[in-house]
């Protein structure tokens, strides 16, 4: 084995260029595997962290009644908050939130939207709900999202009219002034979302003192059983996240198979090649003693040494790279607010030792297959015939 | 005279298979080499010469008969036990020398010795050895495409012999080659031979090697036709 190594390193060295081509085109997908997996993991981790900051915080209680998939559930979803919360939401540790479903007539259009009331000195989420915190009379203050905004075709100081039903089920209207507009990757606190101060919307709907949801703000906060109330822990909430990052894994794995095919077909290129080519060759180490099955452990080796050198190539270069687009992240050329999903314009790779560790392990052990593969083909040769070169 | 015997050989024949039928390359051959002789196979094209020794050396395996290289039945040995005995005892030198082209002249050389596992001094000294004796001493970091035809025949024939093998093999060493390094190379040989008392065994239909040798074995349709020792 040591021999092996020290005379395939010879007869790559001695091959040059060929061997540097093979080395760069696996050294390239080294690289991009690498840097994929960690714009993903980068990518699934921002969603996370994105819905957290922005939408569930560390879980949430949910009135029972409420199913944000049936907008209908709306109207009776919603109970006064429960005394046994009452420190927590004066801590500043949990916040209620209203939701009411609402019309918006922007520009002489309708559409259907939510609104939620929030309290404007939250700080659980990041919105910027402090903006919300504005005496005004004669319209409701609002923030909404940028997708919401463009939707809208609406800005910073703009009115436009909301319309809504109360307790008694009496139609409403109103002028909303828009005096913020915030820029998230979660698509759910975004789209068909209008945020007002939630005293105003309890008024507006005649529901004092009265929650859709309680969000707190610390995942470990012991759950409370609250009749008319369901927890929903952070990790149920997540799941639909969970769902899409699976999704994803499967969709990059066949990216990644494609990737590693194409290296891979360099290296197996090269060893069918070199079978042929090198017949004398492989004739001359069994004539000096080596046995049919060493040669191919060689051919094997010399495979497989691609993927070493592909390795420290990699790292020389690839490294570098690594490091300045975990910092500097990688900012998607289209914008990505078209995607509707939960995607930010500008994704962190994150990368983890395994990651690294397994890529190089997953690759090595690719190539060495690869390279074995058509190297049986030596055991099989005859030797005599070889040493002529004759074999087709 | 007997112990001394190094290659036996009883009745050998080799067939191949060809179309439907088979061929018979090698039909009946007697034949015994001793010890430190200097002989070369004789014969038109297709006589048999090289398929002989490939099954001297190990190469290939007789169909019928027996062969003994250095006590050991050729056609009885395992893949492993084959390429011991190339490995500890035979050297070859070929038409086209079948060098390493990307490894240099003393990696060329020094290769026969990696398989051997001598140490890295040992290989030193034999590496350089074996070189002074084929005169290349100056061109150990040349690679075989930098190197006239003469240098690389020289290159192998140091090859060959920097383990100091009991019988080197040699099929048509001077073909490629000029008279003047056809002849360089045959006295190199013949002074490996008396001094190493290495024996040599060549195949060929060359003037030049066959007025070096001291034994002519000649070869008409796979059959000895003729067995000259010249005694000086
Ligand atoms: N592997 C093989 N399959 C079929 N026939 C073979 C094979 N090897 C050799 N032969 C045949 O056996 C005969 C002897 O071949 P061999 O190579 O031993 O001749 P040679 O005396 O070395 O000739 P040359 O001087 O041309 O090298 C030839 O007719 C050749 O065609
Ligand atoms: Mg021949």
């Amino acid at each position: 084995m040591k021999l092996a190594i020290k005379l395939a390193f010879r007869n790559l060295i001695g091959a040059g260029l060929r061997t540097w081509l093979n080395v760069i085109v696996l050294s390239f997908s080294f690289v991009i595997i690498i840097w994929l997996k960690g714009v993903m993991s980068g990518w699934d981790q921002q969603a996370k962290t994105d819905m957290t900051n922005w939408e569930i915080g560390g879980g949430q209680y949910w009135h029972e009644a409420y199913d944000p998939y049936d907008p209908f559930t709306f109207s009776d979803s919603h109970s006064p908050i429960p005394g046994e919360f009452r420190s927590e939401i004066e801590k500043g540790d949990m916040e209620p939130y209203l939701i009411s479903q609402g019309t918006i007539y922007p520009q002489g259009r309708i559409q259907s939207i939510m609104i939620k009331g929030i309290n404007p000195k939250q700080s659980i989420f990041m919105l910027p709900a402090h903006k919300l915190d504005t005496v005004m009379t004669d319209a409701i203050p609002s923030i909404i999202g940028s997708l919401m905004a463009r939707n809208l075709k609406a800005g910073i100081g703009d009115r436009v009219t909301i319309q809504w039903r109360d307790n008694q089920g009496t139609f409403d209207a109103a002028e909303i002034l828009i005096t913020e507009i915030f820029t998230v990757s979660v698509p759910a606190v975004d789209q068909g979302q209008v945020y007002i101060p939630l005293d105003r919307l309890q008024s507006m709907m005649g529901l004092e003192g009265e929650a859709t949801i309680l969000t707190y703000r610390n995942s470990e906060t012991p759950v409370v059983d609250v009749p008319g109330w369901t927890h929903r822990p952070k990790e149920v909430l997540t799941a639909q996240v969970d769902e899409m990052i699976k999704m994803k894994t499967t969709g990059q794995s066949v990216l990644y198979a494609v990737l590693l095919l194409l290296a891979m077909l360099a290296i197996f290129d090269t060893q069918v090649l070199s079978i042929f080519r090198r017949q004398k060759e492989i004739g001359t180490y069994v004539a000096l003693g080596y046995t049919r099955r060493q040669v191919v452990g060689l051919f094997t080796v010399e495979g497989a040494m691609y993927a070493v050198f592909a390795a420290l190539l990699s790292a020389a270069y690839g490294l570098p790279f690594l490091a300045w687009q975990a910092k500097a992240g990688w900012t998607m050329p289209v914008d990505a607010s078209d995607f509707g999903m939960a995607i930010a314009q500008t994704l962190y790779p994150v990368y983890s030792a395994g990651l690294v560790v397994s890529t190089v392990l997953l690759v090595l052990l690719v190539t060495t297959v690869v390279s074995y593969w058509p190297s049986r083909r030596i055991a099989k040769m005859n030797p005599t015939e070889a040493l002529r070169g004759k074999i087709q | 005279m007997e112990n001394s015997q190094i290659i036996r050989i009883e009745s050998l024949v080799k067939r191949f298979p060809m179309g439907k039928g088979e061929f018979t390359a090698l039909n009946g051959i007697k034949l015994s080499l001793g010890q430190g002789e200097f002989a070369g196979l004789i014969g038109p094209s297709g006589s048999g010469k090289t398929t002989l020794l490939n099954i001297i050396g190990s190469l290939d395996v007789p169909t019928e008969g027996s062969v003994t290289v250095l006590g050991r039945s050729i056609g009885a040995l395992s893949a492993g036990e084959a390429a011991r005995l190339r490995k500890e005892s035979l050297g070859f030198i070929f038409q086209s020398y079948n060098l390493f082209a990307v490894h240099t002249v003393y990696e060329n050389v020094e290769f026969p010795l990696l398989l051997l596992k001598y140490s890295a001094t040992e290989r030193k000294k034999m590496v350089t050895d074996a070189l002074d004796w084929v005169g290349l001493n100056d061109k150990i970091k040349s690679k075989p495409p930098q190197l006239s035809g003469g240098e690389c025949q020289r290159v192998a024939i140091a090859r060959a012999m920097v383990k100091k093998p009991s019988l080197v093999l040699a099929d048509e060493p001077t073909a490629n080659l000029d008279a003047a390094n056809s002849h360089n190379i045959l006295k190199t040989m013949v002074s490996l031979n008396r001094e190493l008392k290495t024996s040599f065994l060549f195949a060929t239909h060359d003037d030049k090697v066959i007025s070096y040798l001291r034994r002519k074995i000649f070869l008409l349709d796979g059959r000895v036709d003729n067995d000259v020792i010249i005694s000086n």
